[in-house]
């Protein structure tokens, strides 16, 4: 009786921690491996330093105040790239998708412009912006654009007709219309463009930070090359990591703030 | 031959209003106007989409307080016609009037699908229905009483996407009664649902038009939910009311009871008529 009865707290217990924790068994038992493969001498220290190697440059970096100062540096880059590109994609999705006239002006230039890899602007950038700080911006900013232009647009157009139709017979307004009906609809579509955008904005500041730059992770990771220390070259990639987990992490709690009505996002 | 249609008409309203009339002032709660039926109106009623005429000339009075089923077979012009009474739609020539000025309040659609608000919860959709007035001081308490009506006061929390068919479709019920609406049109409310739901609803239906008063409309491929619910039943063929048929049978009306199943087979049969498919009905 006691058993059974203890039963059902003992498992309540214990689910959800676990459930935490799964995750990050992968990424636990690659770095044991890892770790394990470097001190046999199985992997050349040249070739890949091992991870306690990783963390003890790090903690040096860390000391210098260096490491602060590069992913400060980075983390300003692509936020306020992210927050030029992404409100202008988003003001264009927005006026693409609820104004017919807005569409037929700009829609066919903005798919033009979209089938040309922004990163092969780079050349073009450095001779306009310099290495200055913003060619990184005009490139994070230009790199965002597209999946929140995209996806806000596409929110837009799929928003439920009869809902709308709905809306109008109760005499909502054009703005209650938007702001109840429209934007609402469209927010599950947004979210998988803000999602895309924040992949490509590290991936946009990296590469223009390791071809032309005098501060930042990418900056880090390239003068460490010069000075073969591949210690730090693994710290910059696995903080790279880690920034775009956390960048994903906010994005998704976001997500169930705000789509908590959404069957997708209801906790059980 | 409308002519005569319509003097039985007002005469069945005649013989049912005395003892309907005080049900519904008895049942009449809560603050605000008490409701009443508006009369309807439709002369020369024509609708084209393109080059297809959708209704031919429709002429139909309804007094003010009557229920009025639309039947017919898919794709004669039932839902097109109360689209054009609720207001959705534009006539091509004719006219729809009511008997009294109106507000855009005064007359309620409530759709085959709920159509509620997936980000709203359960009494905000209801809110919804209030229109203009959504943003009074007592647009909650009036939205709390619609649900209660419905029967579903305790769900006013919850996300739309929790609820049954049913509970969604009685939400969407509460959002069409809670201006207090003077005509309410159904197109197929009850389509979606399955057959014990549906019974139930149809009861709901019933009991607050009796409460209320409103004019009721409603459109319907099913016989015998027309001649449970209505006072009359109208058969729409080739875009043209083409029978107009008085349901006096008292109620509360007995399900499967033989004066109804005489009806609906005599309605079935006028329906059929001139057809020889069948299956498609």
């Amino acid at each position: 009786m006691s058993l059974i009865d203890s039963l059902p707290r003992v498992r309540s217990l214990r689910l959800p921690r676990a459930d935490g924790l799964i995750p990050w068994i992968v990424p636990l038992v690659i770095i044991l491996v890892w770790q394990v493969a470097c001190v046999t001498g199985f992997v050349s220290a040249r070739v890949l330093p091992a991870p306690s190697d990783v963390a003890l440059a790090g903690w040096k970096l860390l000391l210098s105040g260096e490491l602060v100062r590069n992913i400060w540096v980075s983390f300003w880059r692509a936020s306020v790239g992210f927050l030029i590109g992404g409100s202008i994609g988003f003001a264009f999705g927005l006026a693409n998708g609820l104004s017919q006239l807005s569409s037929k002006l700009t829609d066919t230039t903005l798919q033009m412009v979209r089938n040309i890899p922004h990163l092969a602007l780079i050349p073009l950038v450095i001779l306009w912006f310099g290495i200055d700080e913003s060619a990184k911006l005009f490139l994070v900013a230009l790199g965002v654009f597209f999946p929140i232009y995209l996806n806000t647009l596409h929110g837009i157009r799929t928003v439920d007709p009869q809902l709308i139709e709905m809306g109008r017979i109760y005499g909502m307004t054009d703005g209650e219309l938007f702001r109840r009906v429209i934007f609402p609809g469209a927010l599950p579509s947004i979210f998988v463009g803000l999602r895309f955008a924040l992949g490509i904005m590290w991936l946009t500041l990296i590469v223009a930070e390791t071809i032309a730059a005098s501060s930042g992770l990418g900056y880090m990771a390239m003068q460490a090359r010069e000075f073969m220390l591949i210690d730090v070259v693994v710290l910059s990639i696995l903080i790279y990591a880690l920034l775009g987990k956390l960048a994903d992490s906010a994005s998704r709690a976001l997500e169930r703030l705000t789509l908590s009505w959404h069957p997708a996002f209801q906790k059980h | 031959m409308q002519e005569a249609l319509r003097f039985r008409a007002v005469d069945a309203e005649a013989v049912e209003s005395p003892d309907f009339v005080k049900r519904a002032q008895l049942s009449r709660r809560g603050a605000g106007a008490p409701t009443r039926g508006l009369s309807l109106t439709i002369r020369g009623l024509r609708k084209s989409f393109g080059d297809n005429e959708v209704l031919r000339g429709i002429d139909l009075h309804i007094p003010a307080g009557q229920s009025v089923a639309i039947v017919g077979r898919s794709g004669c012009g039932k839902s097109t016609l109360l689209r054009l009474i609720a207001g959705l739609e534009t006539v091509t020539a004719g006219n729809i009037s009511f008997g009294e000025e109106t507000r855009a309040e005064d007359v309620r659609v409530m759709f085959q699908e709920p159509r509620l608000l997936p980000w709203a919860r359960v009494l905000s959709n209801v809110e919804v229905g209030l229109g203009r007035e959504r943003h009074s001081a007592d647009a909650q308490a009036r939205a709390d009483s619609a649900l209660v009506e419905v029967g579903l006061d305790d769900k006013r929390g919850q996300w739309p996407a929790v609820l049954s068919g049913g509970q969604k479709q009685r939400v969407a019920l509460a959002r069409a009664l809670v201006s207090r609406p003077r005509v309410l049109a159904f197109d197929e409310p009850l389509g979606a649902l399955d057959a014990l739901t549906r019974i139930s609803m149809q009861r709901l239906l019933e009991r607050v038009w009796q409460d209320q008063g409103f004019t009721a409309i409603l459109v319907t491929h099913d016989v015998a939910e027309a001649v449970a619910l209505a006072d009359r039943v109208l058969v729409i063929e080739d875009g043209r009311i083409a029978h107009d048929i008085n349901v006096d049978i008292p109620r509360p009306r007995r399900r499967g009871s033989a004066e109804l199943a005489a009806l609906e087979g005599s309605i079935l049969k006028n329906l059929l008529q001139g057809t020889e498919d069948t299956s498609d009905l």
